[in-house]
């Protein structure tokens, strides 16, 4: 069926979609890696209570199950990715040679032999409406299988260090079932088919994320929180409501005979071929970029990020760090084909997505300088990383964006993991009252946090450079020496991406040296975390030192040819629904300037902290946090940015207090107008007619009619009564008399009638 | 062998028995009136059997002697209760139930 429509779609409008329904068995089984934690979910709902170790076992496994089947699937990927034109595969598109889509200079490989990278596609009918059939299934793809990756592997380890970071919990059963619930959502958005079911999987790990946040619900700051995150994503959701839906009926107007699509592969490649008009894109790609915005943390749907730190760390490191907040990330890596046209990211110098992005991560970076929880600071420069790849993808690197979701899911997780073993040891997140001089107390952390600085810094040859020095070349703003060429000439975002990565090397000097350096603050003698929390530290900080060696850039001269741009061959689709973009060619002199201003950023941070104040912590025999008389309070403007960046920007006032209040009164007013003249009078009218109806029912229906029925009835069987009173005469053989007689009067009719 | 005469002696003493039934005033001698009845129809069946050479009939009727045994008893314990409570079997006198 899914066949003929495909073949039927390729051969009407000459369009490959470059998806194929066959494949290795893994690749077209890939639902069973969503169904694992979905079932450990129920399971530990059911009888988590009852097992040795509340249900966490059983997470544990499903989870682990599911990350050895995404490695396998990740092999078979490659496996299909290298050989699919050996194989016997059904390739059900048929590519036209007047309206074959070209891709871009950079994809050497694949299309041009007549054997492009089909992503494997495989639907189930899910329901049917309105004479049409609704699909759900999977789309398996390069970046499907990363994402499949990455979400196992971060949410395996956060299983195993939860174990011990929330051992003794009241609902440690309950704090399970959810991260096995939120796994299977991520894992069912990774590999949906279309944009219904990435909807849905969307909404599941809103819900996950509200109900984590919520963890500690007694606390009012906590459930304030996960209500204030599940509502700034509301607002969003309606954007990708309206997005999907206006997509839906756009690919409908272009197929013929059909009245709608869901299909993301159709959806994209009908907008790479421009068959969709470019209005319909365009309101859809703001729509689903406000559901970006709010789910992706970016400026200035932003605020829910930092307070979702309220949930217990893990948390913080599975869902608000490393994978959830990159569904928007992934959705619009998924839905390229309709960004690129809607925005018309090719050729440009600005559009919303890179503005957007761009904003987002200067804005997140200075916040990142004025906070005292250190989970804070992590949380800005999550929005600061994500406003990074936002922006990547709105410069139309999206390989670049790709792979550093990919780092950066790694050592965020690790800096994420790092504050929790640190604040399990002090009790506290506070680092300036709290904590300091912890590198001797706990060496294991000390030295994971350090790696997963240098790698969210962006020093060679940490994971991060490598990432951040990729979307620096895609900008193609870099003119010197060589390194242009992308899909535009992004000037502006490679002047902000270089200010972000000085200020994200500054404050994370700031924030090593709060907590590891100095003297110790707080109360007690901290000690290490037990192995496992450091285990899983120490694994993802060794992906973070290795994690950018899979994409080293074309043309690196210190690596064989065969060793680059792996990651980007492997994730890259070459498919029909993939649009074609431009590759920026890398260049030296952009990655040595970038690691320049990282270490020019280090140094400025360094001098004020490891220097100043370690001096100033000298001559007056405490561990200072900063310059008693620091720029703040010698300068006016310093102050004023200073409580500019402590009041976020006044945007939380923004909304509380000028738009919920300035909404909440006049609405209040109108709503009690209505009620007093709308409903009240509408109930009162209908309480006065139904007294007048039930009178007249009264009089007429009920004494005349029913009453007298019952009467009637009464009398008549009182009547009866009186009669049969006569007959009973007490006397045996009266009774006898008549038994005889009935009996020979029926014995007599007996004889007539036979 | 003829049928006739057995189901006209069996007729006549359904009637006698009926006759007693509802004429005497006696306790016993109804409830002998009603054993009348009750071999009347024994009669009938042993005859029937008899002739259609079954042995099905002479079973009921052994069946229907147990059972008026049975009833015998029953009815000469309530003629006793009945004579020790009102000094008198005549049944005219025992209408406590009327309506």
């Amino acid at each position: 069926m899914n066949n003929l429509l495909i073949a039927a779609l390729s051969a009407d409008a000459g369009l490959p979609l470059g998806i194929t329904e066959g494949g290795s068995w893994l690749l077209r089984n890939v639902w069973l890696i969503p169904l694992l934690p979905a079932l450990s979910f129920v399971l530990i709902l059911t009888f988590g209570k009852r097992m040795p170790h509340g249900g966490s076992e059983l997470g544990i496994a499903a989870v682990g199950i599911a990350f050895v089947l995404a490695l396998l699937t990740g092999i078979a990927w490659v496996d299909h990715r290298d050989n699919s034109h050996d194989q016997e595969v059904h390739v059900a598109v048929v590519q036209f040679d007047d309206h074959g889509v070209g891709h871009g200079d950079g994809s050497e490989e694949g299309h041009g032999g007549g054997h492009p990278s089909l992503a494997v596609h495989r639907t189930a009918v899910w329901f049917q409406a309105g004479g049409m059939e609704f699909t759900v299934g999977t789309l398996v793809d390069g970046l499907a299988v990363m994402m499949l990756v990455v979400v196992t592997l971060v949410s395996l380890l956060v299983h195993v260090y939860s174990t011990e970071y929330v051992h003794g919990d009241r609902r440690y059963t309950h704090y399970f079932a959810f991260l096995s619930l939120f796994s299977a959502s991520m894992l069912l958005l990774v590999v949906s088919e279309n944009t219904l079911q990435l909807l849905c999987a969307w909404e599941l790990v809103g819900v996950c994320s509200f109900v984590l946040i919520g963890h500690w619900w007694e606390e009012k700051p906590n459930s304030d929180a996960a209500l204030k995150a599940f509502l700034t994503n509301r607002v969003g959701d309606m954007g990708l409501l309206v997005g999907v839906t206006v997509l839906f009926f756009a690919a409908g107007s272009a197929l013929p005979g059909r009245f709608g699509s869901f299909s993301i592969a159709e959806t994209n490649a009908l907008a790479s071929s421009g068959m969709l008009s470019h209005t319909a894109l365009l309101v859809a790609s703001c729509g689903l970029m406000a559901a970006v915005m709010s789910k992706s943390g970016q400026f200035f749907l932003h605020t829910w990020l930092p307070d979702a730190m309220a949930g217990p760390t893990p948390v913080s490191a599975l869902i608000h760090a490393a994978t959830m907040v990159v569904a928007g990330v992934f959705m619009i890596a998924r839905m390229y084909g309709v960004f690129f046209e809607g925005f018309q990211i090719g050729g440009s110098s600005i559009n919303l997505m890179a503005f957007i992005g761009g904003l987002t991560t200067i804005v997140g970076a200075c916040l990142a300088f004025v906070q005292r929880d250190i989970k804070k600071v992590l949380a800005y420069s999550t929005i600061s990383q994500l406003g990074y790849m936002v922006m990547a993808l709105g410069v139309g690197a999206w390989t670049a964006a790709v792979f550093h979701l990919f780092t950066h899911a790694f050592f965020k997780a690790c800096l994420f993991l790092g504050s929790g073993s640190v604040a399990h040891a002090v009790h506290s997140f506070d680092m300036k009252s709290d904590m300091g001089g912890l590198r001797k107390h706990m060496p294991h952390t000390y030295r994971t946090f350090m790696i997963g600085t240098i790698a969210l810094a962006g020093l060679p040859p940490l994971a991060g450079f490598w990432s951040k020095d990729e979307i620096l070349v895609g900008t193609g703003g870099w003119g010197l020496l060589g390194g242009t060429g992308g899909n535009g000439a992004y000037t502006l975002m490679l002047g902000m991406g270089m200010l972000t990565a000085a200020l994200t090397a500054a404050y994370m000097t700031r924030c090593v040296y709060l907590t590891f350096f100095g003297e110790f603050r707080g109360h007690g003698e901290p000690h290490e975390s037990g192995p496992r929390i450091t285990v899983p530290l120490w694994i993802l900080a060794g992906l973070a030192i290795v994690a950018g060696f899979l994409n080293l850039p074309t043309g690196f001269q210190l690596a064989p040819g065969s060793l680059q741009e792996r990651f980007g061959h492997y994730v890259e689709p070459v498919a029909g629904y993939f649009p074609a973009i431009t590759h920026a060619t890398p260049s030296w002199s952009l990655a040595i300037a970038s690691t320049l201003v990282v270490m020019g950023g280090i140094a400025a941070s360094g001098y004020y902290y490891f220097v100043k104040v370690e001096a100033a912590s000298k001559a007056a025999g405490t561990s200072l946090t900063e310059l008693p008389d620091g720029p703040t309070t010698r300068y006016p403007v310093a102050a004023m940015g200073y409580k500019l960046l402590d009041n976020k920007y006044y945007l939380d006032h923004l909304y509380n207090g000028v738009i919920a209040n300035g909404t909440k009164g006049p609405l209040a007013r109108l709503v009690y107008r209505f009620n007093q003249q709308v409903i009240d009078r509408t109930v009162d009218v209908v309480g006065e007619t139904a007294v007048k109806v039930g009178t007249v029912v009264y009089d007429r229906i009920d004494q005349l009619v029913v009453d007298g029925a019952v009467n009637a009835s009464g009398r008549a069987s009182s009547g009866m009564g009186e009669e049969l009173r006569r007959v009973n005469s007490g006397k045996v053989q009266s009774y006898a008399a008549i038994l005889f007689a009935a009996a020979t009067v029926l014995a007599g009719l007996l004889i007539v009638i036979v | 062998m003829l049928l006739n005469q057995f189901l006209l002696l069996s007729a006549v003493l359904f009637s006698i028995g009926v006759y007693g039934v509802l004429a005497r005033r006696n306790g016993v001698l109804l409830l002998m009136s009603i054993e009348l009845i009750l071999n009347a129809v024994n009669i009938n069946l042993v005859a029937f059997a008899a002739f259609t050479d079954t042995i099905g009939g002479e079973v009921f009727a052994l069946f229907v002697i147990a059972v008026a045994a049975a009833e015998v008893g029953v009815g000469l314990a309530m003629v006793l209760l009945l004579y020790r409570s009102s000094r008198t079997i005549d049944l005219t006198t025992v209408d406590r139930l009327r309506g």
